[in-house]
C-alpha cells in the first residue's frame, strides 16, 4: 500500500507485542452495530494514473484567457524564488510552532513576517495571519464588539459585497446590528457615514481603494470615530500600500487585507491570506497565533508563540477567536514577495498597474457612450458605465478569450450597465487596444 | 539569526525593480499617498534565497523528522499531490470566473475537482451533502455550528446550549460560543461520554453535542448509541470532529451512527502538508436534514454533464468563505483520495492504529498511561512520576527534540495531568518507532538519574530553552 | 505566612480593610500555582460588582485565571503598577501586588478567616 510502510511480518511481530491475534482485533472497541456499512470507494490508482487523470481535468480549465477580471483578486507577477522558497519542506510539512526551539526557522519567518505587515500599513502590532481578507474583517469587527461592548456596525457600501455577504453570514445568530450605508455612484458616503456613526456603535468598516476602485482618505472619519470610541476597520489592498496612504497615517484602529496580491497565485480562491494588524492598545484582543521575540537559556534572540491565553486552547468558550491553523505558508510566501520585490519593486508594481488603469480608462471611455461611474481618484481598478448590459458583453466577449471585467449588477442592484475594470502590471497596452476594439465592436452590433 | 529587516542594504536593486523607472505618479494627490515608502528589506534575490533557506534549516518537518504530535495527524505528504497542485490550469484561475456569464465553461476541470471530492467525502463518512468551503477545521466547526443554529431556527426550535465533553479540542468550546451558543461542559469517565452526566444536563434547550471520535484521549466512545438517541430525543443534533478520523477510516462512518454534521480535516486525514500551521481546509458534511442549509454557493453537475455554481438556496446560511474554500488544498486531498482509493483508506487506519498500540505497548512499562487499553491512531501518556522528580513532561517533550524527534502534542487534553499525547501515524516505519522508544526510554532513565540534565534539555536545537515569560511580558511582536 | 488580619475567599482572593474601603488581591496560593504573573487585565473604575462576580483576569503563560470580587461594592482604583509590571503579584501578591480597592457598605460575610483559608489550601 502506498506510503504504508510495515511489511507483513512486521505487522505480524507488532501484534504479538500488543498481545492481539489480528489487525481486526484493534478495532474492538468499535460496537459490531456501529461498524462500516458501505465503503464504496473506487480503488486505488497509482501515482502516474492520479497525475495524469488530474491533467485532464486540468485541461477543462482554460488559462488563454486575456483577463482584467479583479474585484479583490488580482492577477500579479509572481517572481520563481517566493514559491520555490515556500516548496522547501522543512516549512511545509512543519505543524504549528508548538515547540518553539525546533521551530525557529517558520517563527522567525512569521515574526518577520508580522513585521513587514507592520512597516507596509503603519500599525503597531500585526498577527500571523487569518484565513483570508473576509474573515479578518470579520475578526476586526469581533475585536471591536469585544473592545467597547457594543452592538452596532458601520459598513460602508462599497467594502467588497462579498465580505458584507461574509459579514452577514456570520453575525446571524449573535445580535449585532450590520448597517450598511449606501454609495453613491460608487463612491463611499462619506458625509452619511459621519451621521450614521455616535457613541452606540462598535466599528465603523471602510474599504481603500473601494470595491469600485476609488482611493480615500478616511483621516477625518477615524478621528471622529476616535472621539466617540468606535473602533475604526480600513480593508486594504496590500500591494497599492506601497503608495497608498496608510491606515496608520489615518489613524485606523484595525487594518485588515487580503494578502492574494503579496505573491499569491489567484489558485480559483485559495488558499489566500487574511492580515490582520491593528494598535498596541488592541492587541489583547487580537484572535489567532502571534509571534513574540525573547531570549533563550544563553541569552540568545529566538522566537515564540505568545499572549497565547487569548486562544482556543487555553481560553475555550471565553477564547478571542476559534482560529487554530491560519495561513502561514501562505504568509511565508507573502514575505518572500515582499522581500524578492523590495520596496521600490513594489511601488513600481503599484505604479505601473495603476498607470496602466488610468491609461486603459482613458483608452475606453473615448469609446462613445462609455463614461467612468465617477470621476474620483482610482488606483488599479476602476468602474464604467456601458450603454449595454455589462454582464451580457462579458458573455460575448469572453467567447473571443478576452475578459473585460467583472459585472457590478452581480451584487449592485441598478448596476446592469456598470462593469469593474482592473489591471495588473501583467497587461499591456496593446491587450488594452485589443480590448478597446472589441468593446467598440460590441456596441456598434447593438447600434450605439 | 539575524532577521531579514538586519540584512537590508540601503541602495540594494532587488531584481524586480528598474533602477531607471521613477516612481513618480501623476494620477494621485498627494494626500492619498503615503509619506514615504514602507521600510522593507532591500536585498538581492541571493540574500533572500539564502535567509530562507537558514530559515528552513532551523525547523523540524515530517520530511526530517519523527513528528509524533498527537491529534494532528502529522502523516507523509506524498510529492505528487504538491505537483498536481501547483499546474498552471489551476493556480491561475481567477475565482470570480465561474460567477461570469458563459465562463463557467472554463473552469470545468475545477469545479469537477470540488463536486467529485464532495462525492468521494460523503462516501467516506456516510454523509448526504458536503462543502468544501471552510477553510480549516475550526472553520468548519463555527460552519458546523451556524448550520445546526439554521436548522433549529428553522425549526421553530429556541435551543441556547451546545454541550462539550470536557476532553474536547479547545476549539469545540470556542466555535460553539462564537456561534451564539452557551457551552455546557461535561465531565468524562474513564476517559469517555459517561451518559449519565450527558442526561443530567439534557434538556429542551440543547441543540446539539460536539464529540471527537474516537476522543482525544484516543479512545472509541463506547456508549456512542446511547448518546445519539439521547441527544436525538431532544431534537438535538450530533456533530462529529473529525479531526481523528484517521483512526476510523472505513471502519466506522460518522453518517451511519448517527452523526448529523461532520467536518473533516484534509491537512490530518488526508495527507495535505500542515504548511507550519497552515492552509487547512475544513470541509463540512450533513445528512439530509442539514442540507438546505449548506453555505452558497454550490457545484451542481447539470444533465448535459457540465458543472455549475448554484445560488439558489433560500435556506442556505449564506458566505463562510469567499469563495470555494482552499482550492489547491483540496486539489491535493481529492489526489490523495484517489491514488489510496478503498483499500489504501482501510490499510490508512488499521495501520495507524497498530502503530500507535505498538507504541503504547513498547512504553507502558516505563511511563503511566492513564488508560492503559487498546487505544485507537493515538494514545495519552503522563509524566505525573517524573513530575514528582521535577521533570517534567514539557522537559520530557524538549528530550525528545535533542534526539531529533519532534514531541508530543503536551499538556492536552487537559483532563490528563502532565500529559504526553502520542500520535505516529500509519507512514512512520517499524524501525522509526523503535528508535523512537529506545530514546524515549532514555529520557526517562535520565530523568531519574539525572533531572537536571532533562531539565536542561534542548541543547542540540538552534537554540536552548526559550524564555516564555520574557516573551509575553516584553510583547516584542515586530521589529 | 497568611496575613492574619485579612480574609479570604475559597477562589484564592484576599480582600483587607483600609479605612473606608477594601482592598483586595490573590493569594500566595494562587500565584503560586499560576506561575509567573505576565498580565493583569483590570477592571474599569466606577464598576458596580457583587460578591463573586469576575471582576479581573490573571494570565500566566499557558493559563487565564478570573479573579472574583470578595465582596460588593465599587471599584474605586485599581493597581496600574500591573499593567507594567504583573511580577508584582508573584512577588508580593499581599501588598505590592493587590489589585483593585473597593468601596462597599455591605457587610463581609462568605469570607475565611486566615487559619480556614490555611485548612482550605492544605485540603487542596
Amino acid at each position: 500500500m502506498p506510503y504504508i510502510p510495515h511489511t507483513l511480518q512486521q505487522q505480524k511481530e507488532m501484534l504479538e507485542v500488543i498481545g492481539i491475534g489480528s489487525m481486526e482485533d484493534l478495532f474492538k472497541d468499535i460496537p459490531r452495530d456501529l461498524r462500516a456499512g458501505n465503503f464504496h470507494i473506487p480503488p486505488g490508482k497509482s501515482e502516474m494514473e492520479v497525475t495524469e487523470y488530474i491533467r485532464k481535468l486540468a485541461s477543462f480549465n482554460s488559462t488563454g484567457l486575456k483577463s482584467f477580471l479583479g474585484a479583490g483578486f488580482y492577477d500579479h507577477y509572481i517572481p520563481a524564488a517566493g514559491p520555490a522558497l515556500v516548496s522547501r519542506s522543512e516549512f511545509y510539512t512543519a505543524y504549528t510552532p508548538y515547540q518553539a526551539e525546533a521551530s525557529q526557522g517558520s517563527l522567525q519567518a512569521l515574526f518577520e513576517y508580522q513585521s513587514a505587515m507592520c512597516r507596509l500599513l503603519n500599525m503597531d502590532f500585526a498577527n500571523a495571519s487569518v484565513y483570508d481578507g473576509g474573515t479578518a474583517i470579520y475578526e476586526a469587527m469581533m475585536m471591536a464588539v469585544r473592545q467597547n461592548k457594543r452592538k452596532r456596525i458601520i459598513i460602508s457600501a462599497d467594502l467588497s459585497p462579498i465580505y458584507q455577504a461574509m459579514l452577514s453570514c456570520y453575525t446571524k445568530n449573535l445580535h449585532l446590528e450590520l448597517k450598511v450605508i449606501d454609495h453613491n455612484h460608487g463612491l463611499a458616503a462619506v458625509q452619511d457615514l459621519e451621521k450614521a456613526i455616535d457613541e452606540d456603535c462598535a466599528a465603523l468598516i471602510v474599504q481603500n481603494p473601494s470595491f469600485f476602485g476609488n482611493i480615500f482618505d478616511y483621516s477625518d472619519l477615524f478621528s471622529k470615530c476616535r472621539e466617540l470610541g468606535i473602533i475604526s476597520i480600513i480593508s486594504v489592498y496590500p500591494l497599492l500600500q506601497s503608495v497608498l496612504k496608510t491606515p496608520g497615517e489615518m489613524g485606523a484602529d484595525i487594518a485588515v487585507a487580503e494578502g492574494q496580491s503579496l505573491g499569491l497565485p489567484l489558485s480559483f480562491g485559495g488558499p489566500y491570506l487574511g492580515i490582520m494588524t491593528c494598535t498596541r492598545k488592541l492587541i489583547r484582543q487580537m484572535p489567532g497565533r502571534i509571534v513574540g521575540r525573547t531570549k533563550d537559556t544563553q541569552s540568545r534572540a529566538g522566537y515564540v508563540l505568545t499572549l497565547q491565553t487569548r486562544e482556543q486552547h487555553i481560553r475555550r468558550e471565553k477564547a478571542t477567536s476559534n482560529i487554530c491553523s491560519n495561513q502561514s505558508l501562505c504568509a511565508l510566501q507573502a514575505l518572500a514577495y515582499i522581500c524578492l520585490m523590495g520596496p521600490e519593486g513594489l511601488s513600481q508594481t503599484a505604479l505601473k498597474s495603476m498607470d496602466l488603469a488610468h491609461y486603459a480608462a482613458s483608452k475606453l471611455t473615448s469609446i462613445e457612450g462609455v463614461e467612468l461611474l465617477n470621476n474620483a481618484p482610482f488606483g488599479n481598478e476602476f468602474a464604467l458605465k456601458l450603454p449595454i448590459n455589462a454582464y451580457d458583453l462579458i458573455g460575448d466577449m469572453v467567447r473571443e478569450g478576452y475578459v473585460p471585467g467583472f459585472p457590478l449588477s452581480r451584487y449592485y442592484k441598478d448596476m446592469e450597465n456598470c462593469l469593474l475594470v482592473a489591471c495588473t502590471e501583467k497587461v499591456s497596452q496593446q491587450d488594452i487596444g485589443v480590448l478597446c476594439e472589441l468593446i467598440r465592436g460590441k456596441l456598434n452590433e447593438n447600434n450605439f | 539569526m539575524k532577521t531579514i529587516f538586519e540584512q537590508s542594504v540601503n541602495g540594494r536593486l532587488s531584481p524586480f525593480q528598474k533602477d531607471n523607472e521613477g516612481t513618480d505618479n501623476n494620477f494621485l494627490p498627494g494626500e492619498l499617498t503615503r509619506k514615504s515608502p514602507p521600510d522593507l528589506p532591500q536585498m538581492s534575490e541571493l540574500d533572500v534565497v539564502r535567509h530562507f533557506t537558514k530559515l528552513s534549516r532551523r525547523n523540524f518537518g515530517v520530511d526530517s523528522n519523527f513528528y509524533p504530535l498527537g491529534s494532528c495527524t502529522m502523516k507523509y505528504n506524498p510529492k505528487f499531490m504538491e505537483q498536481v497542485a501547483q499546474l498552471p490550469a489551476f493556480t491561475e484561475l481567477h475565482p470570480l470566473l465561474p460567477q461570469l456569464k458563459g465562463a463557467g465553461l472554463y473552469t470545468q476541470g475545477a469545479l469537477e475537482v470540488i463536486y467529485d471530492l464532495e462525492d468521494l467525502l460523503c462516501r467516506i463518512t456516510g454523509m448526504d451533502a458536503y462543502t468544501l468551503q471552510p477553510m480549516a477545521g475550526a472553520h468548519g466547526e463555527l460552519t458546523g455550528a451556524m448550520l445546526m443554529a439554521a436548522y433549529h431556527h428553522k425549526k421553530g426550535n429556541h435551543k441556547t446550549k451546545i454541550i462539550v465533553p470536557d476532553s474536547a479540542h479547545g476549539t469545540n468550546p470556542s466555535s460553539a460560543a462564537i456561534a451564539g451558543y452557551d457551552v455546557l461542559t461535561i465531565k468524562s469517565r474513564d476517559g469517555i461520554i459517561d451518559p449519565s452526566a450527558l442526561k443530567d444536563v439534557l434538556d429542551d434547550q440543547v441543540a446539539g453535542i460536539m464529540m471527537t471520535c474516537p476522543n482525544t484521549l484516543g479512545l472509541f466512545e463506547t456508549h456512542l448509541s446511547e448518546i445519539v438517541d439521547l441527544i436525538h430525543s431532544v431534537d438535538g443534533l450530533l456533530y462529529y470532529d473529525g479531526a481523528n478520523l484517521n483512526a476510523v477510516l472505513g471502519r466506522m462512518l460518522p453518517g451511519e451512527v448517527g452523526f448529523d454534521v461532520v467536518h473533516l480535516n484534509l491537512h490530518k486525514t488526508f495527507g495535505t502538508p500542515h504548511g507550519s500551521g497552515g492552509p487547512g481546509s475544513g470541509p463540512v458534511g450533513v445528512n439530509k436534514k442539514l442540507e438546505p442549509f449548506l453555505p452558497i454557493s454550490r457545484v451542481v453537475r447539470l444533465d448535459d454533464g457540465q458543472f455549475f455554481l448554484k445560488y439558489d438556496y433560500p435556506d442556505s446560511i449564506g458566505y463562510i468563505a469567499p469563495f470555494y474554500g482552499n482550492f489547491a488544498v483540496m486539489l491535493k486531498a481529492y489526489a490523495y483520495i484517489l491514488r489510496l482509493g478503498r483499500e489504501g483508506l482501510l490499510r490508512v487506519s488499521e495501520n495507524a492504529v497498530l502503530s500507535a498500540n505498538y507504541l503504547r505497548k513498547k512504553l507502558e512499562n516505563h511511563l503511566h498511561i492513564p488508560y492503559n487499553r487498546t487505544c485507537m491512531h493515538e494514545f495519552v501518556a503522563s509524566a505525573v512520576n517524573q513530575a514528582e522528580k521535577g521533570v517534567r513532561a514539557v522537559d520530557i517533550a524538549k528530550a525528545l527534540l535533542d534526539k531529533g524527534h519532534y514531541a508530543p502534542t503536551v499538556y492536552f487534553p487537559l483532563i490528563v495531568k502532565e500529559c504526553l499525547m502520542i500520535e505516529p501515524t500509519e507512514t512512520e516505519s517499524r524501525e522509526t518507532l523503535d528508535t523512537f522508544v529506545d530514546d524515549f526510554i532514555e529520557i526517562l532513565k535520565q530523568a531519574e538519574e539525572n533531572p537536571e540534565f532533562v531539565k536542561g534539555s534542548p541543547q542540540n536545537t538552534p537554540v536552548t530553552r526559550l524564555d516564555e515569560v520574557l516573551a509575553a511580558r516584553n510583547m516584542k511582536l515586530c521589529i | 505566612m497568611l496575613p492574619q488580619d485579612f480574609q479570604y475567599t475559597r477562589s484564592h482572593e484576599w480582600v483587607k480593610e483600609d479605612g473606608e474601603c477594601f482592598i483586595a488581591g490573590i493569594t500566595f496560593f494562587a500565584q503560586e500555582q499560576l506561575g509567573d504573573i505576565t498580565f493583569v487585565e483590570l477592571p474599569e473604575v466606577g464598576k458596580l460588582v457583587e460578591q463573586g462576580d469576575e471582576m479581573a483576569v490573571v494570565e500566566s503563560v499557558k493559563a487565564a485565571s478570573e479573579i472574583y470580587a470578595p465582596i460588593s461594592g465599587e471599584i474605586i482604583a485599581v493597581n496600574t503598577d500591573l499593567e507594567d509590571t504583573p511580577e508584582l503579584i508573584n512577588e508580593d501578591p499581599f501588598g505590592k501586588g493587590w489589585i483593585i480597592r473597593i468601596k462597599s457598605s455591605a457587610t463581609v460575610s462568605n469570607l475565611l478567616s486566615a487559619d480556614e483559608y490555611a485548612q482550605l489550601i492544605q485540603g487542596d
